[in-house]
Formats: structure tokens, C-alpha cells, sequence
């Protein structure tokens, strides 16, 4: 009884956590339910695609590819190399929340966002043995505005005042600052880290689409780490 | 039908690195180096993540996301909560859109 209602305080906890997230992801997934109604998709297809994949750069390249006549090879390929760089912060993340059982964790991977990782690993509230139904609620209201907005969307299906919903471009930005300005505030080897990170995807991005660069200059801006980071004590 | 075989393949892309790691790092016990890098990693992605692509959330205007994103940065100093972070930067870039007239 007492472990059920430390179950749901952390369930609720991981939502609260989760409202920056619900905020960037809303307008997001609004435009997503709009323009993939604008490319002929039917809304039940667009919500398909936001239940399943739940990767928003992917899913506006693949409405957008589908409206331009791309074959389902090159759009499922499209996907992996842009959705790779999950891979790099799953194994991140994974390796942090070791306390969390196996097929929890294998569960909750599902949820891996830029976003999500971001917030489960950077936040400074959040410990290293956090509970899985902590991040089973921050995943889940991340997953729930996600969907909610791309039904939203579906069903406004003409735009939202355009000046607004295109100001709220930064707010996902905003929260990635708004995660590293603290981190860098107790540890100025992030700054650095990010930094460099950073840079490498500056220069990058002039070769590279958008997941192989951050793939890139996540694992190069990473291992600086492996230098300059000091061994924890215990 | 099409359409729905293109979603099903990609969540399974998707997904799969997701998941993953999960088995690898159940199995494998990380050198100091290893870890290292892995706790290194969200810093990275947010650098990676926020630079360039802060720069170009309006076309042919980077300044008006630089100073976004400026404006964040100086509200998280501040410790300011993270949802008025969010506002702040948000008001900073409608007020700069309406100044330089970019609809």
C-alpha cells in the first residue's frame, strides 16, 4: 500500500516535470497534425504516425516526402539517420538509471526524445536512482501532448495566427538552455563540453542533414569529456 | 495502405535504437573512461542540439534567434523557473518579429 503511494507521487512528479516539455511539444505537434493534413494524410494516418514513431523531425521529413512522391525506402531510411542519435543518448541514459529494472527500462525507451533524454539526464532535481515511474510520467505527458497536439492540429486544419505559433519556434530551445545554464553554473567542464559540441555541429551542418550532425558532435563534444571530467567520489 | 507500412517501418527504426542500449548496458561494465564519456553526453547533445539550430528558427533572421535564445540563457542565470524562461524568450523573438516586420 505504502509502495503504491510512492508510486504515484513519482508517477505525478515525472508529469510536472514534464510541463516545459508539454509546452515546446504542443504547437509542434499542432503544426505536424496541420501540415500532414495540408500533404493529404488523413488524420487517423498523421495520428498513426505520432502514436508510433513519436520523433517530430522525422515525421514532418516523412509527410513531407511522402507529399513529394519519395518511395517508403528512402523515407524508413530517412528516419533511422535522422533518429540515430537516439541511440547515442539511450546508451547514456541507460547506463544512469541502472536501479531501474530491465524490461521497465526496455519499456520506457520507447519515450527517448532529444527532449525527454534532456530532461531525465540534465535536470538537477532529478537523481541518478530515480524511481521508473518518475520517468514513466515524464515520458508519458511528453507522449500525451505530443499525440493531443497532433489531433489538435488535425482537426483545426487551418493554421493557427501564423505570428504566434511561429514566436513558440524558440520554446524547445529555450528549455535546452534553460537544462545547460544550471549544469554549466556547478560544472564549468559542460559549458565546455557544450560548447565545443556545439561548434562541431556548427561547422558540421554545412555537409550533414541535421541527425548525423548532432550524432556527430554529440559523440565527438562527449568524449572531450573523457579529458576533462574529474573521477566522482563515492 | 502505403502510407501505413511507411509509419510501421519507421517506428520500428526508430525504435529499435532506442531500445538497444538497454541490453548493452545491461551486459557490459564500463571503464572510467567509458562512463565518463557517457555522462558527458547530455551536455554535448544540448550544445549540439541548441547551436546551430537556435540560429535558424527564423529564415534570413539569425539574430532574432540568437537573442532568443540570449534572452534564456539570462533568465536561466537568473534561476528563474523554466516555464518563464520558456515565456520570456518566447515574448523577447514575437516582440523582435513585429519590430522587424517578419510575418
Amino acid at each position: 500500500m505504502h509502495k503504491d503511494n510512492d508510486a504515484l507521487k513519482d508517477f505525478k512528479a515525472g508529469i510536472v516535470k514534464a510541463f516545459p516539455i508539454m509546452i515546446g511539444y504542443l504547437p509542434i505537434a499542432i503544426s505536424f497534425g496541420i501540415i500532414a493534413m495540408q500533404t493529404n494524410l488523413h488524420l487517423y494516418q498523421a495520428l498513426l504516425m505520432s502514436v508510433t514513431v513519436f520523433a517530430g523531425a522525422s515525421q514532418f521529413m516523412a509527410v513531407n516526402m511522402i507529399y513529394l512522391g519519395a518511395s517508403g525506402a528512402e523515407i524508413v531510411f530517412a528516419a533511422l539517420v535522422l533518429n540515430f542519435r537516439h541511440f547515442i543518448m539511450s546508451m547514456s541514459l541507460m547506463n544512469r538509471l541502472k536501479s531501474i529494472p530491465v524490461r521497465w527500462k526496455a519499456f520506457l525507451s520507447f519515450g527517448i526524445t532529444d527532449e525527454t533524454f534532456s530532461v531525465a539526464s540534465a535536470d538537477k532535481d532529478i537523481a541518478e536512482n530515480t524511481s521508473h515511474f518518475f520517468v514513466l510520467g515524464l515520458f508519458a505527458g511528453s507522449y500525451f501532448s505530443w499525440v493531443l497536439g497532433t489531433l489538435v492540429g488535425g482537426l483545426l486544419f487551418m493554421a493557427i495566427p501564423k505570428g504566434i505559433s511561429e514566436s513558440m519556434s524558440i520554446a524547445l530551445y529555450s528549455m535546452f538552455i534553460a537544462l545547460l545554464v544550471p549544469a554549466v553554473r556547478k560544472q564549468w567542464r559542460f559549458g565546455i563540453i557544450a560548447a565545443a559540441s556545439g561548434l562541431f555541429n556548427f561547422v558540421l551542418s554545412r555537409w550533414l542533414t541535421g541527425g548525423w550532425g548532432i550524432v556527430f558532435s554529440t559523440i565527438i563534444g562527449g568524449s572531450l569529456g573523457i579529458f576533462l571530467m574529474v573521477e566522482e567520489k563515492v | 495502405m502505403k502510407i501505413m507500412l511507411i509509419t510501421l517501418a519507421m517506428s520500428l527504426v526508430t525504435f529499435v535504437p532506442r531500445l538497444l542500449p538497454v541490453f548493452i548496458m545491461h551486459r557490459l561494465s564500463l571503464p572510467a573512461w567509458g562512463s565518463k564519456w557517457l555522462k558527458s553526453i547530455p551536455y554535448a547533445a544540448l550544445g549540439a542540439l541548441i547551436f546551430p539550430g537556435v540560429i535558424n528558427i527564423e529564415e534570413g533572421f539569425p539574430l532574432i534567434g540568437l537573442a532568443g535564445g540570449l534572452s534564456a540563457a539570462i533568465l536561466a542565470y537568473l534561476r528563474l523557473h523554466v516555464l518563464f524562461v520558456i515565456l520570456g524568450s518566447i515574448a523577447v523573438v514575437i516582440f523582435l518579429r513585429m519590430y522587424l516586420g517578419v510575418y
